[in-house]
């Protein structure tokens, strides 16, 4: 199967058309995307900054990752639900486009990451887990977020 | 006219010139820019949310403001260096441009915003820490503060596109 080929219908679809054609569209969507950036980076900060043991220690970071967990899923719904459209816009310069790759490497990495192992160390209580544990997952979890983000903002750049 | 000649000449800097004509790093400060958002906006998010009744029901607000106040204060002080440098590149087209115009003045709306929460309903924080109830006054500062700082990324991301130019 030739990769490039389903880039290129995908470019061709309507949304990818109707974005493309428009002026106001791209950074309309852009900007949204930028909010959902500040509220998933916000949502992520807090509970790694407690795994840290900064920021709100008077509370569990079971306690935090579950209360903000509605609004760190909505912030990533909001994520791909900007991101995909503007992807389709310009599919085949994302095709030759490095960070775009590393972009979608890291993502599903940190995803996977953030759903599976820092959910439950989140979860854990601190005095079982140590405090050697919590920091390393945030430390990950900041590490793979960052490389999602920095690669996410150099596709305008190459 | 003083105004002008003071941006041409900035612009005419060597500072200016040379950020605008790096290759690298121009899209190191650009990005910096972007996802310092995470820091600043995320624990100001964090803030309003709480403010508003939809997250972090369970933590007194003193706790939440309080905690992640260096966060913010960091995230703020990042916020305007990078912000700084890329208006350093361009000053001229920077201040004609009606969407950095907007995103200033809604910076200072937002900065008084967050003056009159903390002079006021916050000084008396202890009465309604962990009230269910939180006070008109305070639900208010939180939502106008999330509307704000929204309208200042929108308007930052705007500039960047030269409709106006």
């Amino acid at each position: 199967m030739d990769l490039l080929a389903v880039f290129e219908w995908l470019e061709a679809t309507t949304i990818g058309v109707v974005i493309r054609e428009s002026l106001w569209l791209f950074p309309v969507i852009e900007a949204v995307h930028l909010l959902a950036l500040a509220l998933i980076g916000g949502m992520i900060l807090v509970v790694d900054l407690r795994l840290l043991g900064f920021g709100i220690r008077s509370q569990s970071s079971a306690a935090l990752a579950k209360s903000l967990q509605p609004w760190l899923v909505g912030g990533l719904i909001t994520m791909v639900a900007t991101g995909v459209p503007m992807f389709l816009s310009e599919a085949i310069k994302c095709y030759y486009s490095p960070p775009f790759w590393y972009k979608m490497g890291f993502f599903a990495v940190a995803l996977l990451y953030t759903f599976t192992v820092r959910k439950r160390v989140a979860a854990t209580d601190a005095a079982a887990l140590g405090p050697f544990w919590g920091r390393l997952t945030a430390v990950a979890s900041l590490g793979l977020w960052f490389c999602v983000g920095f690669s996410g903002r150099w596709i305008a750049f190459y | 006219m003083s105004l002008q000649i003071l941006l041409e000449s900035l612009e005419a800097s060597w500072a200016s010139v040379s950020i605008r004509e790096s290759i690298l790093f121009y899209p190191l400060v650009e990005t910096s820019h972007v996802l310092t958002l995470c820091l600043f906006l995320g624990m100001t998010a964090a803030w309003d949310l709480r403010l508003a009744g939809c997250a972090l029901r369970s933590v007194p607000v003193s706790q939440v403001v309080n905690r992640l106040f260096p966060w913010a204060i960091a995230g703020f002080v990042l916020m305007v260096i990078s912000g700084g440098l890329l208006f350093l590149s361009s000053p001229v087209r920077a201040s004609q441009n009606i969407f950095f115009q907007v995103k200033m003045v809604t910076i200072a709306l937002a900065g008084i915003n967050a003056f009159v929460f903390h002079k006021t309903v916050f000084r008396w924080v202890e009465e309604w820490d962990e009230a269910d109830t939180i006070p008109t006054r305070a639900r208010v500062a939180g939502i106008c503060s999330l509307g704000l700082w929204s309208i200042v990324v929108i308007c930052g991301r705007m500039q960047a596109y030269n409709w106006f130019d």
